[in-house]
């Protein structure tokens, strides 16, 4: 009886939704199974982990008041007195920054396993453009509690955006709704946090996911091993415990060390010390303290950010840079740019932790 | 098939399991909660006309407490609560209009000054700003 | 032979100066700050000097006439030079004590600070021939004086400790006036030091603000108390209604001084009260006697009530490091704090049931914060078990997964 009522819906929607030729599909397709196929399950734990933002930032929203009167008062309120309001926003803050973190990793390993060739450049450019709309998700993330931190890293963020050449003055006034940090703002802030970025987001990771399912994943240059593994269900149980083993952690970084509140931000307090952007920020946030004042009569800061911006655009381009490996031969010359810029962040963010003063 | 369906079940049960105890947190998370209507606006001092002339009342500003005074006049003042001294609760004492600290009798005018005893420093005065029908208390900018 | 003191090395510089060839200005100053030693320093140390700021110059004091480099016709008949010590005062109060030629310069300064010090100790042994004592010059400075509001002035309130210890810290010199020399050390114990100098709290009394400044004199024994209460009146009011009044007044032990000593006044402990080593109350009572009990029992409730507050706030603490939010809690903690401070003060007054009303209120406060400190912890370790509890469901799944993966993989090769 309950068999007939499950395969009589299951026709149902097989009708509107050719459900069968998905499921057709999804039974056909297969995942390379090699000595590099472990980096693949970052991909799967980066979905895993926007999913639990979404499902988190959801909650969230119930109670978070986005006016600079109450929007650390309702931190605060979440924190204290709404039961397991501590828990919900301690994993939407932590598995944030894990979540950059993983996303980081995931770029890294297909820049080195130069997945990024023929034919998935637009793969590749759709992962550095997700890459860049979490890091922007993060940082206007980071200003709605509106506590003391926060409020001075937007502020040192936003200067540094506004100190870019010809259209820094606008950009900043753009980005800050104002001249200065205000109630403009953290309205600018939650409405691109909490609707801009989500839309834009979801559809690129659509992109994304699509190009992955159609082209599949892809083989490191040199790999002979032919051996394939079914997608479903063999890949997906296998990346489903590495959400468990992701999960786990998550719960006991929540439990043990509770995203703080901090100290409400008065715009008329002196700037505290030793003020920083979010870990992720840092290694262009130093490298901009770091450089000269001056570079060859140019603005040190304006040559660091237009930089950054150089740098970044080459880093979208690489599927079409990398002559070498589009026709499949080894391209050590981008191993090492790659090797370069992994130290290069990894240093710079270290220093930045590690060296009084900066 | 013994062992496929004993893992299964296995499955299928530590599945529910998570389930609920995901599901229980948020559930708690989104149906009301009793104490959050009192402490959410906390920088709300007090309701116009809830204060008569010459008489004062303390509200929690951020962690601390204040005191929004309505003077014998009608003037709307707040002030940090907390003495300078040994920071001690003051309270306001119509009588005289002042503020008193009852620990070492500290004393100080409404413009926070100290008059007498042994407060080292004023108190923080703060902006009041009647929106509607709340008194909204900020600090001065 | 005796060392030439400051006033005859001031004269005979004067009579050896070289006579340098300068037009105008200020010759006593462009020739003294090409001598050496202490003529040298009083030229450059004016540069600093309040009087050079109000447009006075060597003249206005010492006489003679600047406008010329001649050192013969510089010392006219007008030249004063230095004045003798003794004659300090009176050099000063030339002007200092004369109200008409103040009000050009400072209408609000007062002038009777020369009369003062005529009834300071200092000035009564000064007009007795003891030119040893303490004159304007030796706290306020000669050629570098500086107003009482800048901060590296000698008379700078957190500086003022120093410049009495010169004199009053000098075991030898006040051993021939037969003084103790220890009040500066056991001032810098004392709890109104700690606030001057590490909370530069500037009401914070130094030496002068208790012995006056230019009338200092030893306080009476009787008047002690009117001295402390200019900043604790709460507590002399309070203890003008005790029955320690009268007592205190018939064996002449002045009031505050009695238990809280006078130059290091620490920070009243609990200690201070009650029937054990430490205690004030044991100088007079005896063991056994009525108000020896009253001690006793005044310490215990204080203490009790004292010892509840720190373990509630360390309850708050713990929850406050488990990650647990507490700021209600601390808030109503803040109730508390006020009610054991004002408890304390109460003890001045000795009404042992005003006392005793206001701890029962501290206490039903305390309840509810320990209540609220309790109920974080619970929550605290609420927290930790519901993570033991998701993690095994969590790890329970992993573990099914983990047989369902490898049973696939057992599949797949049979087949």
């Amino acid at each position: 009886m309950a068999k007939n009522i499950g395969r009589a819906l299951f026709k149902f929607f097989d009708e509107r939704f050719l459900l069968s030729g998905l499921g057709a599909f999804a039974g056909k397709k297969t995942v390379p199974e090699h000595q590099h196929s472990f980096w693949y399950f970052f991909g799967g734990i980066s979905l895993f982990l926007v999913g639990l933002q979404v499902a988190t930032g959801l909650l969230l929203l119930l109670h978070y008041i986005p006016s600079i009167d109450g929007a650390h008062e309702s931190i605060r309120v979440i924190m204290s007195q709404v039961k397991f309001g501590w828990l919900i926003r301690s994993v939407h803050s932590w598995s944030a920054n894990i979540l950059i973190g993983v996303l980081f990793v995931h770029m890294f390993s297909t820049f080195f396993l130069k997945a990024y060739r023929k034919p998935r450049e637009l793969t590749w450019m759709t992962g550095f453009l997700l890459l860049v709309l979490f890091m922007a998700f993060g940082f206007s993330g980071y200003l709605l509690p509106w506590n003391e931190l926060s409020y001075f890293a937007t502020r040192v963020g936003t200067d540094i955006a506004g100190s870019l050449p010809l259209i820094g003055g606008w950009l900043k006034e753009v980005i800050l709704g104002g001249p200065d940090i205000s109630q403009a703002t953290l309205s600018r802030f939650f409405w691109f946090h909490v609707a801009v970025l989500p839309v834009v987001a979801l559809g690129v990771i659509g992109i994304h996911i699509l190009l992955v399912q159609t082209l599949g994943m892809s083989k490191p240059i040199g790999v002979r091993e032919t051996r394939e593994i079914p997608f479903f269900p063999d890949f997906i149980y296998k990346d489903a415990l590495g959400w468990i083993l992701v999960l786990i952690l998550i719960g006991v970084v929540c439990v043990l060390l509770p995203w703080e509140v901090g100290t409400k931000a008065d715009p008329l307090a002196p700037t505290p010390l030793g003020i920083k952007p979010e870990w992720y920020f840092t290694f262009m946030f130093t490298t901009l303290k770091l450089i000269p004042a001056h570079v060859l009569s140019i603005e040190g800061e304006q040559l660091a950010i237009l930089g950054f911006l150089a740098g970044g655009l080459f880093w979208f381009l690489v599927p079409f840079l990398d002559r070498r490996a589009a026709r499949e031969k080894r391209s050590p010359a981008f191993t090492w740019i790659g090797l370069f810029v992994a130290a290069y962040i990894v240093v710079l963010t270290v220093i930045t932790y590690t060296v009084p003063g900066l | 098939m013994r062992r496929r369906s004993f893992i299964d079940v296995f499955f299928g049960g530590s599945l529910l399991a998570t389930a609920a105890a995901f599901l229980y947190p948020v559930l708690r998370y989104i149906l009301p909660t009793k104490a959050l209507a009192s402490s959410q606006k906390s920088v709300t001092a007090a309701k116009v006309g809830e204060l008569p002339p010459n008489a004062a009342k303390i509200f929690k500003f951020g962690a601390k407490p204040a005191v929004l005074v309505n003077t014998a006049e009608g003037r709307l003042i707040a002030l940090a609560a907390t003495c300078t001294h040994l920071t001690c609760t003051v309270r306001y004492e119509a009588d005289s209009g002042t503020l008193f600290c009852p620990c070492h009798n500290g004393r100080f005018d409404l413009s926070g000054a100290v008059l007498s005893g042994p407060p080292p420093a004023p108190l923080e005065t703060y902006g009041v700003l009647v929106a509607g029908e709340e008194i909204v208390v900020a600090r001065k900018s | 032979m005796k060392r030439p003191t400051f006033a005859s090395l001031f004269v005979i510089g004067f009579l050896g100066l070289p006579a340098a060839g300068l037009a105008q200005g200020n010759s006593c100053l462009d020739c003294h700050k090409e001598l050496d030693g202490a003529l040298q320093a009083a030229a450059v140390a004016f540069a600093q000097d309040v009087h050079g700021q109000f447009g006075l110059s060597c003249r206005d004091c010492h006489g003679g006439n600047p406008a010329t480099d001649d050192v013969d016709k510089a010392k006219d008949k007008s030249f004063k030079g230095a004045p003798k010590r003794e004659r300090i005062p009176e050099f000063c109060g030339g002007c200092h004590a004369d109200a008409a030629k103040m009000r050009g310069f400072n209408p609000s300064l007062r002038v009777d600070q020369l009369d003062q010090y005529w009834t300071s100790r200092h000035g009564q042994r000064l007009k007795a021939g003891d030119a040893k004592v303490a004159v304007c010059t030796d706290c306020h400075g000669a050629h570098g004086v500086q107003t009482a509001r800048f901060p590296k002035s000698m008379t700078f309130p957190w500086n003022i400790p120093q410049t009495c210890g010169r004199c009053h810290a000098d075991k030898a010199l006040m051993a021939s006036y037969l003084l103790p020399a220890g009040q500066l050390e056991d001032y810098r114990a004392s709890v109104h030091a700690r606030a001057l100098f590490d909370k530069k709290d500037l009401s914070a009394p130094a030496c002068n603000d208790c012995h006056g400044n230019h009338g200092a004199y030893p306080p009476e024994v009787g008047s002690v108390s009117g001295v402390c209460r200019q900043c604790h009146p709460s507590a002399g009011e309070l203890f003008a209604k005790s029955p320690h009044k009268k007592a205190f007044v018939e064996i002449e032990a002045g009031e505050c001084g009695a238990c809280h000593g006078n130059h290091k006044i620490e920070a009243p402990t609990n200690a201070l009260i009650g029937s054990t080593a430490g205690s004030a109350c044991i100088q007079c009572h005896e063991a056994g006697s009525k108000a020896w009990t009253t001690a006793a029992e005044l310490r215990s409730l204080l203490e009790e009530f004292e010892s509840g507050t720190a373990s509630a706030e360390v309850a708050l603490d713990a929850a406050d490091r488990k990650g647990v939010e507490v700021s209600e809690a601390r808030f109503k903690l803040q109730d508390v704090h006020t009610i054991l401070v004002s408890a304390k003060n109460l003890t001045h007054g000795l009404d042992l049931a005003e006392i005793r009303k206001a701890i029962v209120d501290g206490e039903n406060a305390l309840a509810e914060v320990e209540a609220a400190g309790q109920k974080a912890l619970a929550e605290a370790r609420f927290r930790r078990r519901g993570l033991v509890v998701a993690t095994i469901c969590l790890a329970l799944l992993a573990a099914a997964l983990a047989l369902k993966i490898r049973r696939l993989k057992e599949k797949r090769m049979a087949s």
